[in-house]
């Protein structure tokens, strides 16, 4: 269905005159990242340009309300940009690859406690959702124990390859790991002096079949706001020594309205 | 246990639900004493703030006696009478370090929800929505207390639970829309809505040495508290408010303005009726009309003092007039810990008793007809206290 709207919508934008095609090019991007569709865009310049023009040709105060609607409209088609569609996580537009997984967080601690926290990773599941354990062997094997699906597991074995204190672990799995991954976390003194920047790198490749399928759901369609939020957990750990939560708590019947 | 609970728009119930319970080392449990509905809760109620979901508890404004505490719970133990601010806040944080509690970085477990919102998330509250932690209210007989060493002030006997109440909130909120304002000897501050926060924030320039303080609002039984009060008053129905405010202030305008009011703002104006139509039609979170007013209203270089609760995306908001007349903002959610021991001790004193604002006492199973007469502002409304 909604590529027959596509093609339709195609088929108009290219009989559209010269000077509304190289409007419509100038304007996009212009009011912020583009987040409404090609198909989208049109339709609101189109219609809003109609509301506006009715609206105006009417000199009253509902006629001036339909014209600054129409405005409106005109705008978010143009720049491609709509406000409410970024503020509730809305895209209707489309290629927005990412790749690896980078995310840093400031903890508000100093640059020695967090990295000691770090270093025993024994620690790691007590703020990473994905992990059951992690079992350290000697100073540069451990054993990582991740949850998987319908209650089964995802175990590996990881090696440091390179260490500097309160500075920097590196680490990669070994062969025969169930999930190839290489990693890095770099600790390093925030600009008020006081606070320690952690900036955490990650590599996963999964491989085939049904194990890979699991485990990229297991990392869930976005890795990076998993790290996101596992970081986020690190820092409430170590400044509020609690993850917050309200599992559990009371609540009335979820009737829906 | 019994607790107010949302169901929808305009649709709330007094429920059995289970007793919390400790869920975290820093929790307290609170057996409540008396709660308040707020102003800011009619936006819940309305169903204008996003992510409440039907079932949630409602209410942060409560005190009460601490009947169990978690492990790592120090400044608190049981049969301690506290009152519980509605900001929570984990005391150790950069934004907590600096006095900013209301922005605290720790406490609201679904802060990738309002950092999707607003870019970055600010502190969790008691029965404000999931995006704002989720945490269940204190429109309860108990209530769970998160944090519980940095928020609950204990309450010195020989006071009363109505003097006290209102640090929870709209005491502390009303002083700091006042702060904002940056007032000198001599100033005149306008305050736009005379509800509780309106009320303490005419009380609070008054103690910080303003020179006049003119009230707008239109409901008589408001107006004549904030007249008590030593305000002047206006009744926006029957004048125009700027040509008003210039002729008061002698072609000056008021030095700061102080919206009260917030995305709820009602007026006689045509952007007024833009915004109810743009509301209901879901083109428009809020209603700024008197956020609109309160720029065009203030002196050039004043101060513009934002403390109703605005959410969303505001339209024909004219920046112009705020950048050409070289305006300063301040608003936000009250840093309610900067503020309790403070007010705590002018009330104490005897400078003043908060329960001046209140004009209902009923019992929690009444919370559904408290929330109808302080939102549709019946029976001469001005504050409900429940008492369970």
């Amino acid at each position: 269905m909604a590529s027959q709207v596509d093609k339709s919508v195609a088929k108009l934008t290219a009989s559209a005159p010269e000077p509304l095609k190289q409007f419509m090019e100038q304007t996009k991007g212009k009011g912020g990242a583009v987040n409404v569709g090609e198909t989208e865009r049109w339709a609101s310049v189109m219609g809003g340009g109609l509301l506006a023009l009715y609206g105006l040709t009417r000199f009253k105060l509902s006629g001036f309300l339909l014209a600054a609607l129409g405005a409106d409209l005109v705008y978010r088609g143009a720049t491609g940009h709509d406000v409410l569609y970024q503020q509730l996580g809305f895209n209707t537009a489309k290629g927005d690859g990412k790749i690896g997984i980078k995310k840093s967080v400031t903890i508000d601690k100093p640059l020695q406690e967090v990295y000691n926290f770090w270093r025993n990773f024994e620690n790691l599941p007590s703020f990473m959702q994905h992990l059951e354990a992690v079992t350290v062997q000697d100073d540069k094997h451990s054993h990582w124990v991740a949850k998987a699906p319908l209650g089964t597991t995802v175990k590996w074995d990881a090696e440091i390859t390179s260490e500097r204190d309160n500075e920097l672990i590196a680490w990669h799995s070994l062969p025969g790991s169930a999930i190839t991954n290489i990693g890095a976390v770099r600790f390093m003194p925030a600009p008020d002096g006081r606070a320690t920047v952690v900036t955490v790198n990650l590599q996963y490749i999964p491989p085939a079949g049904p194990i890979g399928a699991a485990l990229a759901k297991l990392l869930g369609e976005e890795p990076a706001g998993q790290l996101t939020d596992d970081l986020r957990h690190l820092k409430q750990m170590l400044e509020a020594g609690e993850i917050p939560s309200t599992a559990g708590q009371p609540k009335g019947e979820r009737i829906p309205v | 246990m019994k607790a107010l609970v949302w169901h929808g728009k305009a649709n709330v119930r007094v429920e059995t639900v289970p007793d919390p319970t400790i869920i975290n080392p820093h929790d307290a449990i609170i057996k409540v004493s008396m709660t308040a509905i707020c102003g800011s809760d009619i936006h819940l109620y309305d169903a204008l703030i996003p992510t409440l979901e039907p079932g949630d508890i409602l209410g942060h404004e409560f005190m009460g006696e601490v009947v169990e505490t978690g492990s790592e719970v120090t400044n608190l133990k049981k049969g301690d009478r506290v009152v519980v601010p509605f900001t929570i806040a984990c005391g150790n944080c950069f934004f907590c370090s600096h006095d900013l509690f209301s922005l605290c970085d720790n406490t609201n477990p679904n802060a990738a929800i309002a950092e999707k919102f607003w870019g970055y998330s600010p502190a969790g509250l008691f029965g404000y929505s999931h995006m704002l932690g989720g945490y269940a209210g204190g429109q309860a007989e108990y209530v769970r207390v998160p944090f519980a060493n940095v928020g609950p002030i204990k309450i010195p006997d020989g006071l009363k639970d109505e003097q006290v109440l209102f640090l929870s909130d709209v005491f502390p909120t009303g002083y700091m829309a006042a702060e904002n304002c940056n007032i000198q000897p001599g100033d005149t501050v306008a305050i736009w809505g005379c509800g509780p926060v309106g009320q303490f924030a005419i009380v609070s320039a008054k103690m910080m040495g303003a020179g006049r303080i003119i009230a707008i609002d239109r409901f008589p039984e408001r107006l004549a508290l904030a007249e008590q009060s030593g305000a002047e008053i206006l009744n926006y129905e029957h004048i125009n408010v700027m040509e008003t405010l210039r002729e008061m202030t002698a072609g000056r305008g008021p030095d700061a303005c102080i919206d009260a009011t917030g995305m709820e703002a009602h007026g006689t104006t045509p952007d007024a009726v833009y915004d109810v139509v743009k509301q209901t039609l879901k083109l428009e979170t809020d209603r700024p009309h008197v956020f609109r007013e309160v720029i065009q209203a203030c002196r050039k270089g004043g101060t513009v003092s934002l403390i109703g609760v605005y959410g969303g995306v505001l339209d024909k908001v004219p920046m112009g007039a705020a950048f050409n007349k070289g305006l300063t903002f301040r608003m936000g959610q009250t840093h309610m810990q900067r503020y309790l021991h403070p007010l705590l001790e002018r009330i104490q004193n005897g400078e003043l008793d908060p329960s001046f604002i209140i004009s209902h006492r009923l019992k929690l199973d009444e919370a559904p007809h408290g929330y109808e007469i302080f939102r549709d502002k019946k029976e001469n409304c001005t504050k409900v206290v429940m008492t369970p």
